[in-house]
């Protein structure tokens, strides 16, 4: 098959339109989530609260300001096509052309800085960038603003292999229930099973990118998405912790295969602004 | 729900003992931000016995990183950020007569015992909402620590700006309750 050409070009201006389109307009999928939300919460206060995201969602579109202050560090997932050749520049300076462009113009706070110096590079770069190669000439990018809310009450633990499928439940919903308020409820609940320590948190980031309400395609996973919603919804934690009977809006599981000695488990949390978007050049 | 109740900044103690927990309370004049960053400097001036950047007296703190404003604008979107990150910093600004903080998420006991001890309270904005709340944002100067871009301190103007008491004076905890309350078995 013959090699095509992607200047790198193409990718920063996908990359700038990603993040500035996934700052400001909410996916259908999370909309209809905060609609249904809105109609069925117990809780006169959550009520209120889904009230309130469906009229920031408005706004924000509207005005073309961020949904939320914390615009996140940029995570890009790439399926790379391996007869694409990108030409003209550093592939991934490319995509962190497009993050330094769309947070200055689109007027996106800049939150990445030095772990240790704690100095703000003022352009939030670099992104953190998942590469996989595929077949095929074409590039899909999937992009999500990641806020950390969510994301510092996310774990990963090593179980030993008898903790078994109670073991993954219970640790799912005590992530929750500890976190409580924190990670910003409703929530979308990502669960990576297996693999090893980096890849659970990996497919547990994946897994977040699945519109709100598809469920896995494996009948045993589905069902356990779906147990996992129905019982993280007992708790009573509620939209933004105030009490109520929708604290998830919906839980993704991912698996990959592990060792005989092991069962890693990965919870990343996704509050309800929910934002991610994909594009395929 | 209970009707909204609209205050103004800055708060006394005869304001802040009548709230309670669970009440809608819209603020109204000014207060101002801080968060990580910010709190850190703050705790150190007060160690050294220097001078804050401003009079903290009655004051309310509300922990958020703005995005840039765009032209016209005194502010982006500008929701609260989670607030146990300040947990270790509240106490002394308690101490020094802060009256309120807005975040979201729960606080320590340290925290929530210092609001006892000095009669004050901790409010909620609503997480991820900081389109609808930049409304409420009238106006935005940097007060201090300018090199901090998002983290600066910013003195904020507000108008009937939309918060839900989750701790009062009393000690009682929002979360707690409203959690205890929908929870199922």
């Amino acid at each position: 098959m013959a090699v095509r050409e992607v200047p790198a070009e193409e990718i920063t201006k996908t990359i700038k339109r990603l993040c500035m389109e996934a700052n400001t307009v909410l996916g259908d999928d999370v909309i209809e989530a905060l609609r249904k939300g809105y109609r069925t919460e117990e809780s006169p206060v959550g009520k209120h609260v889904f009230s309130e995201l469906l009229e920031n969602a408005e706004i924000a579109k509207e005005e073309g300001i961020p949904l939320c202050q914390d615009t996140g560090l940029v995570v890009v997932f790439v399926e790379l096509g391996q007869d694409a050749h990108v030409i003209g520049k550093d592939f991934n300076e490319a995509i962190s052309e497009g993050v330094r462009q769309a947070y200055k113009e689109g007027y996106l706070r800049a939150s990445t800085l030095d772990p240790l110096t704690r100095k703000n590079f003022g352009d939030n770069t670099p992104a953190i960038i998942h590469i996989d190669i595929k077949p095929g000439d074409r590039i899909k990018l999937a992009l999500v603003p990641k806020g950390f809310g969510g994301e510092n009450m996310s774990r990963v633990i090593l179980f030993p292999p008898a903790a078994g499928i109670q073991g993954i439940k219970d640790y799912v919903i005590q992530r929750v229930e500890e976190s409580g308020p924190n990670p910003c409820p409703p929530l979308v609940v990502g669960v990576g099973i297996g693999g090893t320590l980096e890849k659970a948190a990996l497919i547990a980031k994946k897994s977040l990118l699945r519109p709100i309400g598809q469920r896995h395609p494996t009948p045993d996973i589905a069902k356990l998405e779906e147990e996992l919603l129905r019982d993280i919804n007992k708790l009573g934690i509620g939209p933004q912790g105030l009490g109520g009977t929708i604290t998830a809006l919906d839980v993704h599981i991912e698996t990959y295969p592990t060792h005989i000695g092991s069962l890693p488990v990965a919870v990343n949390f996704q509050c309800h602004c929910d934002r991610h978007k994909e594009a395929i050049i | 729900m209970n009707e909204a109740i609209s205050v103004k900044t800055p708060l006394t103690d005869e304001v802040v003992e009548k709230l309670k927990v669970g009440d809608r309370v819209l603020i109204n004049g000014v207060i101002y931000t801080a968060r990580d960053a910010a709190h850190k400097r703050l705790v150190e001036l007060v160690n050294k016995g220097e001078d804050l950047p401003f009079d903290i007296e009655g004051q309310i703190i509300y922990y958020v990183g703005p995005t840039p404003p765009k032209p016209g604008k005194p502010i982006g979107s500008a929701g609260p950020t989670t607030s146990y990150r300040m947990d270790s910093y509240a106490p002394l600004l308690l101490a020094k007569g802060l009256k309120g903080m807005i975040g979201k998420g729960s606080r320590g006991i340290e925290v929530i015992e210092a609001m006892k001890k000095y009669k004050a309270i901790y409010l909620a904005a609503t997480g991820g909402a900081g389109a609808l709340i930049s409304r409420a944002i009238k106006k935005a100067d940097v007060v201090a620590y300018e090199d901090l871009g998002p983290e600066a301190i910013r003195r904020l103007v507000v108008e009937e700006f939309p918060t839900i008491v989750v701790n009062d004076v009393n000690g009682n905890d929002l979360y707690q309750i409203g959690k205890n309350q929908y929870k199922k078995t």
